[in-house]
């Protein structure tokens, strides 16, 4: 009875790179851009990303006293943002930090992002004997204060490749994703979909791959953001303090020399301080906005739900 | 068995961070005592000399009275007097820049940082777990909107960068509080009013700021509102003509609060770590000051004082805070029964 087979051809190679294109790049690019948040999200990205990619070679690096001292923002267009004590130009002084910083929240919210899931799935997934270990070992990291153990290491070490204090601060961020993965696939495995590829005899592999991490998808894409962001907030704030060594120019960096140099009660002297403060804030927000525009692309209730309101409910 | 194994646990995470400095401080290349030792002997070695067995005693002593380790006593001696000094005697080691017992300047620093830390955090997640009740029983409401933009606000702003602006606008520019200290020199220590006010006044931007890093999770709550109040049961609950009250707080907002409670348990470590940002930009002398100033100055046991200090403050909060945990809810004390695939 089910020896026959229908002669379906087999896809060529262009077909399925086509397909494959069309499902996993083109159709949730689409419902990202059409979200108002994946949007925006992704439009602060992708300027940050040009910023420390083309704009590093556009925009010469800064040098002392190219111009006059404490030049207001968005006053002197050679100085788009003003410039600090020493005449330098604070807007090239931002561009030429992006690329540090772009690495750092690379390797750090890589790192966590793989450790998280993959320690987090297979935890939750084989159970028993593995999953009270590797819970030990998370729930061991998860309660040493992870930003004193960073600071110390930085301390020690001081490192100066951007990479390398990306991983250090990724240390701190993996538990608390493997947790949440861990959770999820509790749930998952005990679904009926997972149950039918186990008792079909597929591969553990199989079942982990393309049952397991599709439905966590948007946990991983939402905690990459989140970690992403954490990372910005740790990093900034340890070479603010001066525990990172200051020889790459950094927002950090240029907070502090801000904070040590100008005259806080003067409100001609402050912009120094704002303009590294508000690009934190705008690219976390842009990777909060990603975030919440990436839950819309993989959370499948959700789109339905969002679907379902955008065509005035009546497809019920 | 449930609270055995926990507390059982918590006892293994603290050897286990002792391991975690011990090795940091001493087994790793380039280390701090490996650094000083090569300092030690490239210096020697500049001077034409080749290091003899003598020279050597003498590098080794001089390592000693940097680091307060004895570096040709083999690793696993010295690891186990590590332990022994700990456990045993609360030794920690001398501080070398300070030239103070460590243990002594961390215990007298510690209940500062409590102080400003606990409060930050009590207020941060009692505010956001009120405000996110709210906003899930009006959902959709002006008030809703308003407060999701400021949750969303908040956590693109990092706490620091709040602490440095409040610092700026209410203490350098309008002088309404200090910037700097734990407690206002002109008045005696003691229960009298002048005291209590100087050091509320010192504290009320440290703990502002640990307010603010604490505040995250009404968004998290808002969302498990919501699909608590949309299960049957809560249906039938009303059904059966349970008060409003009662449906909120104990049938909505306590099985809401399950899945935020790990966030609020990583809050505690969080915020701990944090302080040593916090204490540093409000000058507050505290455990997180008197670590920065160690980390500034290389001195190691101080450095390595505090990591142990710090963990063993957040173990004691989330111990504390998990063994209440069964008071919410009843299934942490046996749910182990999955089968294994």
């Amino acid at each position: 009875m089910f020896t026959q087979t229908s002669n379906v051809p087999d896809p060529t190679v262009r077909e399925k790179v086509e397909r494959g294109f069309e499902r996993r790049i083109y159709a949730p690019a689409a419902i990202l851009v059409n979200d108002w948040r994946g949007f925006v999200g992704s439009v602060i990205l992708l300027g940050f990303v040009l910023m420390g990619t083309v704009g590093i070679y556009v925009v010469p690096r800064p040098t002392v006293m190219e111009g006059p001292i404490f030049v207001p923002p968005f006053t002197d267009w050679d100085f788009p943002l003003g410039t600090g004590v020493m005449g330098e130009s604070l807007f090239k002084q931002v561009v030429h930090a992006t690329p540090a910083m772009l690495q750092m929240i690379t390797a750090g919210a890589l790192l966590s992002v793989v450790l998280g899931t993959v320690i987090g799935t297979v935890a939750g997934y084989r159970g028993g004997r593995t999953d009270s270990v590797l819970m030990m070992l998370t729930d061991t990291v998860l309660t040493i204060p992870g930003l004193v153990l960073i600071i110390v290491l930085a301390t020690i070490y001081q490192p100066e490749n951007p990479f390398v204090v990306g991983l250090i601060l990724g240390i701190d961020n993996w538990p608390r994703l493997a947790r949440t993965i861990r959770s999820q696939v509790l749930s998952i495995r005990e679904e009926a979909f997972t149950e039918a590829s186990r008792i079909m005899g597929l591969s553990d592999v199989h079942i982990l791959r393309r049952d397991v991490v599709s439905n966590l998808m948007p946990y991983i894409s939402v905690n990459f953001a989140n970690s992403a962001r954490r990372i910005i907030f740790e990093s900034v704030a340890l070479y603010f303090l001066g525990i990172l060594p200051q020889s790459q120019l950094n927002w950090g960096v240029m907070m502090d020399d801000a904070y040590t140099n100008a005259n806080l009660t003067n409100l001609n002297q402050i912009h120094w301080l704002l303009v590294p403060m508000a690009l934190i804030i705008l690219l976390s927000l842009g990777f909060i906005l990603l975030a919440q525009g990436l839950d819309r692309v993989f959370n499948v209730r959700l789109r339905a739900r969002h679907e379902k309101s955008a065509s005035g409910g009546e497809t019920s | 068995m449930y609270y055995a194994k926990r507390i059982g646990q918590s006892v293994l995470v603290f050897f286990t961070a002792l391991t975690v400095t011990f090795a940091l401080y001493r087994m790793l290349p380039f280390g701090p005592v490996e650094m000083v030792k090569v300092q030690l002997m490239k210096q020697l070695l500049e001077q034409g000399q080749s290091p003899s067995a003598q020279q050597m005693r003498t590098i080794n002593a001089m390592v000693k009275t940097y680091t307060g380790i004895d570096p040709s006593v083999p690793w696993y001696v010295s690891y186990y007097e590590y332990l022994r000094n700990i456990v045993l005697y609360q030794d920690f080691g001398r501080s070398i820049f300070k030239n103070k017992p460590v243990f002594d300047i961390l215990y007298r620093a510690m209940p500062w940082s409590v102080f400003i830390s606990i409060y930050g955090l009590a207020l941060g997640t009692t505010v956001s777990l009120l405000f996110g009740a709210v906003m899930a029983y009006n959902e959709g409401s002006k008030f809703d909107t308003v407060m999701t933009f400021i949750s969303i606000g908040n956590s693109t702003v990092p706490y620091y960068v709040v602490a440095i602006l409040t610092l700026i606008i209410f203490s350098y520019n309008l002088g309404w509080f200090p910037s700097g200290g734990r407690m206002n020199p002109s008045t005696t220590p003691g229960l009298n009013l002048p005291f209590i006010v100087g050091i509320v006044k010192h504290a009320a931007l440290p703990v502002f700021s640990a307010f603010v890093a604490s505040f995250g999770g009404a968004l998290a709550f808002r969302g498990n509102c919501i699909r608590e109040m949309g299960e049957g049961y809560i249906r039938v609950a009303r059904l059966r003509g349970i008060s409003q009250g009662r449906i909120a707080i104990r049938y909505v907002g306590r099985n809401a609060l399950l899945p935020v409670y790990t966030s609020i348990m990583m809050g505690i470590a969080s915020v701990f770590g944090s302080s040593i940002i916090l204490e540093t930009i409000f000058n507050y002398p505290a455990m997180g000051l008197v670590t920065f100033n160690a980390l500034m100055n290389r001195d190691y046991p101080l450095i390595m004082g505090s990591f142990i200090f710090f963990t063993i403050v957040t173990l004691l909060g989330i111990l504390i805070a998990d063994l209440t945990y069964g008071v919410i809810d009843p299934r942490v004390k046996g749910g182990n029964e999955r089968e294994t695939y």
